[in-house]
């Protein structure tokens, strides 16, 4: 049997006096995506193995109220915010690391206005800093090895927030074959899930986004999506059954590559 | 001396009218509501700077770019011909700058000519592309000549064409003006321009003049130069004051328009302080919202006077290329979005109210201030929100990606104009589509979108194994 994890919360660290140096934010997808929380746990193993001082904010935490405002719904997203920043400030959070774009962004971005101020890392970011101080450790062979990898860039991260290189680092210190779909970076065709089309049908038209992107996907042949974003993991794998390559084509979040090939 | 007098009355008519245009743009744009982009002077510049002169964002696409760069450079170095000409043209000299420039001015020539030259052909292939090749982002239902009413700029294409004539125009009358001058001063007749020795080096020109083009007679040269001379004058006027209502006013207003770029990172939608104010009254019964008079009328955007007066400078901005439609996920799988449609919507929203001259009241609604104008009162009865210009079914299918706001050449903010309308519609119709009615109550109710028990969040860190190294060697 091996030994299990035991996830630090935040109130418990406070109430016992410890103040956790970074605040892992799950998300909602993080939290209650079946698919997304095995990337959750991915990450929390290597945040454990690195010996990461950190908590969560478990029952505490709550939607960011990014897809309530980019629905247009900025009352309920102000709502959300405000909240999240009261809990936030009264545990004196300085540094939030998350693995969704979205938290990631708004967090980031948009709580400043609102009286929230904290240093806000993407776990993509988080990951590479790990590799590149020795912190994390890829073994040189690996399930990896000489596997075609594309990555596919999440808007949230790239165009709205400038980061295309880091989730890129990451996977080159894999033993793999990278490659880079036609439209990628500024170009990246985005999933079809931001600005809350997540969480409605799209509109009428010829064709859904995420197959769209899929042809992309398929023209590299590669064997593995990277993602950093849990709504581009959702179209992306939604995707791949839609072309019924699901035997062929793996969807994996960047935690997981990781986690699946470091030297603990 | 009549010529002098002439010039000057045509050149103070083109200058008034043009002043006269731009005034109404910016009381158009005026029509916006206050937004502070007095911050970080140093980095607008340094925008302004990169894209609008450096054309950098052009460079994504490089053959358009590389035809567009001609066309560019020319009319920067042309102006600088444009100038001698205004001052030929008002003290009655000839080839002024020649007289006192020397080889400078034959470096200006030789350019010029070369430019002039690279433009016509650079214009022909941009007419090919748009007319035989029917380039696809130039394709759109924003830009169907059939799909207006009055109101409306329905004449993308031509507008394109007009541009591109005129540019192919002016720089004949150039070359009329160079090759007629050549040969004036070859047949020793001079005289007729005042100056006996002609400055300057004409690599294209004296081509055509060698060919004795335009005959022998001194006479008819004479009339042919100043045709060109007048026709290249005239033209640029012509154009001047036909930027205002086309597409190719971006050559003036790509300048204002990325000093004043949005220069947050692109996924930053900002909080507004009215909606803020009702946040705060409703964490708190007793608090009393405070109101601005100069603040927004409404939650969102329902018509022109709701959005900040740089979403509707971004509307006369645009250049109507199509590069952000074409990147649009949502267009690009056959949404009903197009980029390019709503920033062109905006504009032609301002142009209605402009010749209806209708004016906000006190609620910030287009109303007519002139009931003598016919159409007026059904003007006014339009909003930019509604079946005349934007419906709910595009705004709805904008996912906030950026790829249009990354695609433009002239940083024009597209999803900001798409979210304000999304808040209207949304915050003060409740109109919604109804998963998005679900995830709202999800959101108010569980704290997540979906509808899972806010007690359940931390389920997924019940049961994770630590990585064990030997394990991880032993797979």
């Amino acid at each position: 049997m091996s030994e299990k994890i035991q996830v630090p919360v935040m109130a418990d660290k406070v109430a016992a006096g410890q103040n956790p140096e970074y605040l892992f934010w799950v998300g909602c997808a993080g939290s209650f995506d079946s698919r997304y929380q095995r990337v959750t746990q991915a990450f929390v193993q290597i945040l454990d193995a690195v010996g990461i001082d950190y908590a969560v904010l478990g029952p505490e935490e709550t939607c960011t109220g990014d897809p309530a405002k980019r629905s247009g719904n900025e009352f309920l997203f102000q709502m959300q915010a405000i909240q999240n920043i009261e809990v936030m400030n009264m545990y004196e959070v300085k540094k939030i690391i998350t693995a969704c774009p979205h938290c990631f962004n708004t967090i980031k971005n948009e709580y400043p206005a609102l009286g929230g101020n904290y240093e806000v890392i993407h776990h993509s970011s988080f990951l590479q800093e790990l590799i590149d101080s020795g912190k994390v450790k890829m073994s040189g062979g690996g399930e990896f090895k000489g596997k075609k990898i594309t990555y596919h860039d999440s808007c949230y991260l790239g165009r709205a927030n400038n980061i295309y290189e880091a989730p890129r680092k990451v996977l080159e210190a894999l033993d793999a074959d990278l490659a880079e779909m036609k439209r990628c970076r500024t170009k990246g065709l985005c999933c079809g899930a931001g600005g809350a089309q997540m969480f409605k049908e799209a509109e009428k038209g010829k064709k859904e986004v995420n197959i769209e992107r899929m042809d992309d996907v398929l023209e590299t042949k590669a064997q593995i999506v990277a993602a950093a974003c849990p709504f581009c993991m959702t179209m992306l794998s939604d995707g791949v059954k839609h072309a019924e390559k699901e035997t062929e084509i793996e969807v994996l979040d960047l935690a997981e590559i990781v986690a699946k090939n470091m030297d603990a | 001396m009549i010529s002098q007098i002439l010039f000057l009355l045509v050149t103070a008519a083109a200058a008034g009218l043009f002043a006269f245009q731009l005034r109404k743009v910016r009381q158009n744009i005026q029509l916006g509501r206050p937004l502070d982009r007095s911050d970080q002077p140093g980095e607008r510049w340094k925008t302004m700077a990169l894209v609008a002169f450096g054309q950098q964002k052009m460079f994504k696409r490089f053959t358009p770019a590389f035809l567009h760069a001609i066309v560019y450079v020319s009319f920067l170095v042309i102006n600088i011909e444009v100038l001698e000409i205004v001052i030929d043209g008002i003290f009655g000299s000839h080839r002024i700058l020649g007289q006192f420039s020397g080889p400078l001015y034959d470096v200006l020539m030789v350019v010029n000519e070369w430019l002039a030259l690279l433009v016509i052909v650079a214009c022909v292939i941009f007419m090919i592309r748009r007319n035989i090749l029917k380039v696809k982002r130039f394709d759109g239902v924003e830009m169907e000549e059939s799909k207006g009413t009055i109101t409306r700029r329905n004449y993308s294409h031509l507008d394109a064409n007009i541009i591109l004539v005129t540019e192919i125009v002016l720089m004949a009358a150039l070359f009329a003006f160079n090759v007629a001058d050549i040969q004036l001063h070859a047949l020793g007749a001079g005289a007729l321009q005042s100056i006996d020795n002609l400055p300057g080096t004409f690599p294209v020109s004296s081509i055509f003049a060698d060919m004795q083009l335009f005959g022998t007679n001194p006479h008819t040269l004479h009339l042919i130069e100043r045709i060109g001379w007048w026709g290249h004058i005239v033209g640029i006027f012509l154009f001047l004051n036909y930027l205002p209502i086309s597409k190719h006013f971006h050559i003036i207003m790509a300048f204002p328009n990325t000093y004043f770029s949005k220069l947050e990172p692109k996924g930053e939608l900002d909080s507004p302080k009215n909606i803020h104010e009702e946040v705060k009254a409703a964490f708190d019964f007793n608090y009393q919202p405070v109101e601005d008079p100069n603040g927004p009328k409404r939650f969102g955007a329902k018509d022109i006077t709701d959005l900040t007066w740089k979403s509707l400078m971004d509307a006369y901005t645009c250049t109507e290329c199509g590069r952000c439609t074409s990147v649009c996920p949502a267009n690009t799988t056959g949404k009903k979005l197009s980029p390019r449609k709503i920033v062109m919507d905006v504009r032609d929203r301002m142009e209605e109210a402009s010749k209806y001259k209708l004016v906000p009241n006190e609620e910030g609604l287009l109303v007519p201030s002139d009931d003598s104008i016919e159409g007026a009162a059904e003007a006014a009865q339009h909003t930019l929100l509604g079946e005349h210009y934007i419906t709910n079914e595009e705004l709805l299918a904008c996912t906030t990606c950026n790829a249009c706001t990354e695609a433009c050449p002239v940083n024009i903010d597209q999803v900001t104009i798409i979210t304000e309308m999304r808040r209207y519609l949304i915050m003060e119709e409740s109109s919604m589509p109804e998963e998005w009615g679900i995830m709202t109550q999800n959101i108010e109710n569980n704290g997540a979108p979906w509808a899972m028990p806010a007690a359940d969040r931390f389920n997924w860190a019940m049961d994770i194994d630590k990585i064990e190294s030997n394990e991880k060697v032993s797979e």
